[in-house]
């Protein structure tokens, strides 16, 4: 069975203030949703945070897990990104053994996958990698004869593919209630 | 004008109509205390014993009122004390809105004297909380407070307010409650035709009514549905006053305590119809038996309680009393036309097994109920603690109007019943309020007899005295082979001397005979009372269904 079939992006906007990542990992973690990665940052907005969580569960779980989310009041909206109608990204930094000899073949994989070089020390190179899940995963693969000493990802983040967008100009946090929250429009 | 944070919290509550709070004075609040002595005028401040207590009445205030209930505890114990009551209110969706006091500012994050970090404590148990870093944001984030309590499916709101912002000053303009939004934009002629299709089809429609019925003023309109589609009704625990209990299509709760009449006709039904209700586990028991041969139709305001316990066939997500008047009028022009049949089948099985319990052999606690309720005619308040007092108090009373039954159901918090018949005497100073306890439960929380004596509240306690954790002893009794784990609490505490010591009064209850002059003393009695019944502890709750079964397995005596 394919691992992915129950994997889901979702792209959450939230309201940019202390405690927001907080509550949304609490919800995971308290009603047992599993998560494969979540990754956070400011929108073209200062008052809006956009969240990347990657999910797993069936399809009523998935459900349960969006409406969760709606719930709570500094989210402002939740939306799924599938695979056909998205572009899925992730960063990678490895640090792989690498001497005068292996060092200009780590070199020549680092080029095909148009990664980087980002620092070089006589026993060491430093990686940089962008690209979906399975290319950083392929990667991985090709450094770990080398030897890998240390990995970091950022999780995954995405966009909706084409010209289409989640819709952040729309809304409108009343001036009142921006530091505070929104006015909430769910149960 | 110019104001501190804590006149500027005062203000608010009197914008929002507070006149009432429950509250615990300490360090991180002494302002606000100082603020609410000059405001003592507009609002009066009810010191309960313990801040559990205060949460407690706040909640019960709430329940009985359906408006906001308020409850004010300093920082670090004073706050955590809060939690049990925050949780309670949160499982049963009451509007409660709780204050803290924090230390200040400064001091914040350094694991300073008496700090806790109680936005964190309770994010799981309130619908949203804040912690106010400014006193700029103060009025705005208690207004909103109030509203996010409020609105769409109610629930309890923390709002912590450091030291140092109670103090500070700033401008403070008077303003009109923010306005609740109404959920209806989902509920279309479409949406409501969808319904309406089923409904016709149906044979043997089945209703179900749950606490949201009661959140929502909706117990007209449901009862008026009812009887236009000609559908048996149950309610959940939460959902009893909010159909009338002495009703002829009536049959009682449904679930783990349920009548076996509505536990039957839910299984027989073809369309189980759930409003404002949430499928707990314990109504549903076994998922996969449940209502095996019936559409199911769920309306609620909460769309995440759509699919997430009992995958439906169709809903309609909006405030229910607008729903229900949406299909009411629909349903008035349509051919749907009770079927006395399957009315009829119900009425049978209500009448073979009506709910009884053995007579004879000492004073029986479902006696004691249905004493109360005859002698009330129904119209009391009743709270209760949890477990077997909770059920029978559920079964042998009548609830005819919402707001008049107020009980533990989702967290089922021993403990509850006596902070929350103080709010609820508070909030509905006419009605007269009963806490039904268990001994157990009683002594849980027993300190706030002083409360209740101290605002000379006459609230009669009726303490199910069976010497037992009965509920749990029941369990132990039936699935553990009689092991009696420490359920025993056969100790020497004289509750009638006790309640004598808080300044109550005392009366005991052992002869079946004595059971309407005792509970008639009481109500004509000034004050708080406390009747202790002596009962015995191998009585129990029935009908039950065993842990697993499907509802319909229900058994109906030993
Ligand atoms: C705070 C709390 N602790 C423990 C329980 C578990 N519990 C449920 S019912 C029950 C027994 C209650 O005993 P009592 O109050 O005497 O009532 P009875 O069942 O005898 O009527 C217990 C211990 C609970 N519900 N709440």
């Amino acid at each position: 069975m394919n691992e992915n079939v129950n994997r889901h992006v979702l792209s959450v906007l939230v309201v940019n203030q202390t405690g927001v990542l907080s509550r949304v990992a609490g919800l995971f973690s308290r009603r047992g949703y599993s998560i494969d990665s979540l990754s956070v940052g400011v929108t073209q907005r200062e008052d809006i945070s956009r969240m990347t969580i990657v999910a797993r569960g069936d399809d009523a779980t998935l459900e349960q897990i969006k409406k969760q989310l709606d719930k709570l009041v500094d989210v402002i909206k939740v939306v799924f990104l599938p695979p056909e109608s998205s572009v899925y990204r992730e960063l990678v930094l490895v640090k792989v053994n690498a001497d005068a000899e292996n060092r200009s073949a780590i070199s020549g994989i680092v080029d095909i996958f148009r990664g980087g070089i980002i620092d070089v020390a006589p026993d060491a190179v430093t990686v940089e990698l962008t690209g979906d899940q399975s290319k950083i995963e392929a990667f991985v693969e090709l450094m770990q004869p080398y030897g890998i000493q240390e990995l970091v990802r950022t999780g995954l983040t995405a966009l909706q593919r084409g010209n289409r967008t989640i819709g952040l100009d729309d809304i409108e946090l009343d001036e009142n209630y921006s530091e505070i929250g929104r006015t909430p429009h769910h149960g | 004008m110019q104001l501190t944070g804590a006149e500027i919290i005062l203000e608010c509550l009197k914008e929002h109509g507070v006149d009432t709070i429950f509250g615990y004075p300490g360090g991180a609040v002494l302002n606000i205390y100082d603020a609410l002595a000059k405001h003592s005028d507009d609002i009066r401040h009810i010191l309960p014993s313990h801040e559990q207590g205060a949460a407690h009445a706040a909640d019960g205030y709430a329940r009985a009122t359906g408006r906001v209930g308020v409850c004010l505890a300093t920082s670090g114990p004073g706050a955590t004390n809060l939690v049990t009551g925050i949780a309670t209110a949160y499982m049963d969706s009451s509007p409660v809105v709780a204050f803290t006091g924090n230390v200040g500012g400064p001091l914040l994050g350094k694991d300073s004297f008496q700090e806790v970090d109680i936005t964190g404590v309770t994010m799981p148990i309130t619908k949203h909380n804040f912690i106010v870093r400014d006193v700029n944001q103060l009025h705005n984030v208690v207004r909103r407070a109030f509203q996010i309590a409020r609105e769409g499916r109610p629930g309890p709101v923390l709002v912590d307010v450091p030291k140092d912002v109670t103090v500070n000053k700033t401008e403070y303009r008077r303003q009109e409650p923010l306005p609740l939004a109404e959920h209806n934009e989902q509920v279309t002629a479409d949406s409501l035709e969808g319904a309406i299709e089923m409904i016709t089809e149906s044979r043997r429609p089945f209703l179900f009514s749950g606490g949201g019925v009661i959140c929502s003023g909706a117990h007209r309109d449901v009862l008026e549905f009812a009887e236009r589609v000609g559908a048996p009704v149950s309610c959940s625990l939460m959902g009893l006053g909010g159909f009338p209990g002495n009703h002829g299509q009536f049959c009682g709760m449904i679930g783990m305590h349920g009548t076996k009449a509505s536990n039957v006709a839910a299984t027989q039904c073809d369309l189980f119809i759930a409003v404002g209700a949430r499928f707990s586990d314990r109504v549903v028991s076994n998922a996969k038996r449940f209502a095996p041969d019936a559409k199911i139709l769920h309306i609620d305001i909460d769309p995440a309680e759509i699919n997430k316990n009992i995958k439906t066939h169709y809903h309609i997500v909006g405030d229910l009393k607008y729903v229900m008047q949406r299909l009411n009028e629909r349903l008035q022009n349509s051919a749907v036309e009770p079927n006395q049949d399957w009315l009829q089948e119900i009425a049978q099985l209500k009448k073979a097994y009506p709910l009884t319990y053995p007579k004879g052999n000492g004073l029986k606690p479902q006696y004691v109920v249905e004493r109360i309720y005859e002698l009330t005619q129904g119209n009391a308040v009743i709270a209760t603690e949890v477990g077997q007092n909770q059920i029978w108090s559920a079964q042998f009373y009548k609830y005819q109007e919402p707001r008049t039954w107020i009980s533990s159901g989702g967290l089922g918090t021993m403990g509850f019943g006596l902070g929350a018949s103080i709010g609820a005497q508070i909030g509905r100073p006419e009605k007269q309020v009963f806490n039904i306890a268990g001994d157990g439960s009683f002594r849980m929380n027993c300190n706030e007899l002083a409360t209740a004596v101290e605002y000379n509240l006459p609230i009669i306690v009726v303490i199910l005295n069976n010497r037992a954790l009965g509920m749990v002893r029941q369990w132990q009794d039936l699935f553990f082979d009689r092991r009696f784990s420490q359920t025993t609490i056969d100790r020497t505490t004289d509750f009638v001397k006790l309640a004598e010591a808080y300044g109550a009064t005392g009366l005991s209850l052992s002869r079946t005979e004595d059971v309407d002059d005792v509970l008639m003393q009481a109500m004509n009695a000034d004050g708080t009372v406390v009747i202790d019944c002596e009962v015995d502890p191998n009585d129990k709750v029935f009908p039950m269904v065993p842990p697993g079964a499907a509802i319909e397995d229900i058994i109906t005596e030993e």
